[in-house]
């Protein structure tokens, strides 16, 4: 047990000493410098901000104005919320607050002002769109097959192949397909007359490539999980509100849905600390381009990763986890537990 | 239940309602019957395409992947073998010396998976097959760290949903102050690994007993749990030199043993985290009922609550199997030559300068998802009934 608490802890906090440190490989090994905080201080205030937090440089007036309006909803929120919180729940919140005027401000300075985004905006953009997309799809696909329909286990078998095949290997099928000169949809985009359109030299359309390529692979694990939630909906409750004449609308909304959120939070946490992570996919279909705009932040790490520079890369990757544990803990406690705080009230 | 199916007796329903409403309770109406089957089939193309698209491929050549999209095999383009003969014999005869060869091989890599932290065999031909090599190599490692990751974590999880822990916060935080010291000491002083370990071993037992006593403030099962999950948060790139330099240390880089106890760890997590669920769900009462008759805690645990979750530990098993099936970042650190996984097959397809031989890759993806899916299909009845379990606890 000892054995594995320390394969387990060890290269947390080994890492630790790679993001404070200026590592190098000499003939006997590694060689550390202490450089405190400065690969954390670079991410934000050297030449790699237009990486980390993309171009802030021009801030528009409209830009400033949406900012400030979130400033001051996020602050009012935390100055009401100050009574039902205890000592602990304040710290949380002010931890969260801080961090969502932060997001807010890197928002308007780059993509509202109409400065390219970096590293964290694209991470960001994966996880929530990725995340929102893959959850209503499989949600819905889900539940079609919850209905009486024939051939249930033939679809469940067919809809689970994507999670199975390697995510390497899903890149590069992804690679093939989105060939625009030789992949299969070329007559496609010669029907349509543009093809000359190239998808990975738009920023956007890239961006939204990864996400689509994300949610073949990841839309059969959402889709399990919601599966056998909706099937443990006990019908008899389904039947007897058909009896009295409910619209299906009103059958899902009223029975259904309240019994399968909790097993949907946690689906939807998984996903998103998953997502957090994407690399292979951006890595393999675009290596990041067009520049940076595909970048993710794990992806970002294994390039410094590749150029030697060890100490920058374990720093990207604990921003990374803090990153990761305040949003998730943010939606977790704010959005699940007030949800459920308001049910019960 | 015999009129389960109520039917809705209204005489002269026009037809409208005729294609709205559902006939009966339990069934579907005409038109959601239409557009729930059409949108099950336009997903199903969306799923199976691109593997449709990569089987194809594995049957074409260069020219017929380069001159432009092909799509069926016979009409469009000649299919032939020419990938699968590169990947399975490389000297294009499938004689019987180069069948033993590969079951020798098997044999010896299995052989070699045992001992070879111990003794170092002489070096085995490398350029016979690597895909066999590759093959036997990820189903050795895939299946053995599976086994041990199910049966540790498994073990864990029945612990932390039945017995209540209560650590004391004081050892933890001399446990990692004692760790970070021996980091220290070992990478800034040059310091051997063992002789500070078993240094801050002892001081750890030494300074349980004294400093333990001061604090009072303790841990419970829940945050154990929570600790478990957040190893899952941090980045695999992270950690992945710090693991790099520990197997340096003990001497255990490219051996399978490294690979296992790696993949064994990192899914830890997973494991203890859905089998808590699947054990917490067991009714207590089962449990009692054979304390009272004598069955110890181990007797307990194998003999009434695994039977009971067959279903969640089958359903967690194929998911750690794929997850370790499928392992690329650890795979392309730890192992270098001897102990390469199918999913380094994959990728050493991408030839650099030269491009991609897009053909031989999908053959290799494809022989990477068949047994898979075999699995996969098998255990699918496991899986909706052990999920059905696991996830209505939320």
């Amino acid at each position: 047990m000892t054995l594995i608490l320390i394969f387990a802890i060890f290269p947390t906090i080994y890492s630790m000493f790679f993001a404070m440190s200026r590592v190098r490989f000499t003939g006997d090994g590694l060689k550390f410098r202490f450089v405190g905080f400065r690969n954390f201080s670079k991410q934000f205030f050297g030449t790699d901000q237009v990486h980390f937090l993309g171009r802030t440089e021009p801030v528009s007036i409209l830009a400033m104005i949406i900012f400030a309006v979130i400033v001051v909803s996020v602050l009012v929120w935390l100055y009401r919320s100050r009574k039902i919180a205890t000592w602990v729940g304040m710290l949380g919140r002010t931890v969260s607050a801080s961090m969502a005027i932060f997001l807010a401000w890197v928002l308007c300075a780059s993509l509202l002002s109409g400065n390219s985004i970096g590293t964290l905006y694209t991470t960001l953009f994966y996880v929530l769109v990725g995340c929102g997309i893959q959850f209503v799809i499989g949600t819905g696909l889900a539940f079609i097959c919850s209905q009486p329909i024939h051939g249930k286990n033939f679809f469940r078998v067919i809809f689970f192949i994507p999670l199975m095949v390697t995510p390497l290997g899903v890149g590069y099928a992804m690679k093939m397909i989105a060939d625009i000169t030789k992949g299969p949809f070329e007559p496609l985009l010669r029907l349509f007359g543009i093809e000359n359109w190239v998808w990975s030299a738009d920023a956007w359309s890239a961006r939204l490539v990864m996400v689509v390529g994300d949610s073949w692979q990841w839309i059969p694990f959402i889709f399990i999980c919601m599966l056998a939630a909706l099937e443990n909906v006990p019908q008899d409750h389904v039947e007897a509100a058909q009896v009295d004449g409910a619209s299906s609308m009103q059958i899902f909304r009223e029975i259904t849905w309240p019994q399968v959120v909790p097993v949907a939070v946690t689906v939807l946490l998984i996903r998103a600390v998953e997502a957090f992570k994407i690399v292979d996919l951006p890595n393999i279909m675009t290596g990041g381009g067009p520049g940076t705009a595909t970048e993710s932040m794990t992806l970002h790490s294994l390039f410094v990763w590749r150029a030697n520079d060890m100490g920058t890369s374990a720093a990207i990757g604990y921003l990374l986890l803090i990153l990761t544990v305040i949003v998730c803990a943010s939606f977790f406690n704010y959005v699940v537990l007030g949800r459920l705080r308001r049910t019960k009230a | 239940m015999s009129d389960a199916s109520f039917k809705f007796e209204k005489s002269g329903r026009s037809l409208m309602e005729r294609l709205f409403e559902p006939p009966a309770i339990g069934k579907m109406s005409l038109v959601a019957k239409i557009v729930a089957y059409s949108l099950l089939a336009i997903w199903s193309v969306f799923v199976l395409f691109p593997i449709y698209w990569v089987i194809i491929t594995s049957f074409k050549d260069a020219a017929a992947v380069n001159q432009g999209p092909f799509y069926i095999p016979f009409f469009d383009f000649q299919p032939n073998l020419d990938a699968w003969r590169a990947q399975f014999n490389i000297d294009r005869f499938c004689d019987l010396t180069s069948i033993l060869r590969q079951v020798y091989l098997l044999v010896h890599n299995s052989f070699v998976f045992v001992v070879s932290p111990v003794i170092s065999l002489n070096p085995m031909e490398l350029q016979i097959c690597k895909i066999y090599l590759a093959f036997t190599n990820s189903v050795v490692i895939s299946v053995v760290s599976t086994t041990l990751c199910v049966a540790v974590g498994s073990m864990a999880a029945y612990a932390l949903a039945r017995v209540q822990y209560k650590p004391k916060f004081g050892n933890i935080l001399v446990f990692v102050a004692l760790l970070v010291l021996v980091i220290v000491a070992t990478t800034y002083a040059g310091v051997p690994w063992w002789a500070s370990s078993t240094v801050a071993l002892a001081m750890f037992f030494f300074l349980v007993r004294s400093v333990g006593r001061y604090f009072k403030m303790r841990l419970s099962n829940n945050d154990i749990l929570f600790w478990i999950i957040s190893q899952r948060i941090l980045p695999p790139i992270v950690v992945v030199i710090p693991v790099y330099v520990m197997f340096q240390a003990v001497g255990l880089l490219d051996t399978h043993l490294a690979l296992i106890i790696l993949y064994a760890v990192a899914n830890l997590p997973i494991v203890v985290w859905l089998m808590h669920d699947f054990f917490a769900n067991v009714p207590i009462e089962l449990e009692e009922s054979a304390q009272l008759d004598g069955a110890t805690r181990f007797g307990i645990f194998w003999e009434i609550v695994l039977p009971l979750t067959r279903p969640g530990l089958a359903a967690t098993t194929l998911l750690i199997l794929v997850l370790n099936w499928n392992e690329y970042l650890f795979a392309v650190f730890i192992a270098t030559v001897k102990v390469q996984t199918m999913p380094i097959m994959v990728a050493a397809k991408n030839a650099g300068e030269k491009g991609v031989f897009w053909w031989e890759m999908s053959a290799i993806i494809v022989v990477m998802i068949i047994p898979v899916i075999i699995m996969s299909i098998l255990l699918t009845k496991f899986i909706s009934k052990g999920v059905l379990q696991g996830a209505m606890k939320g």
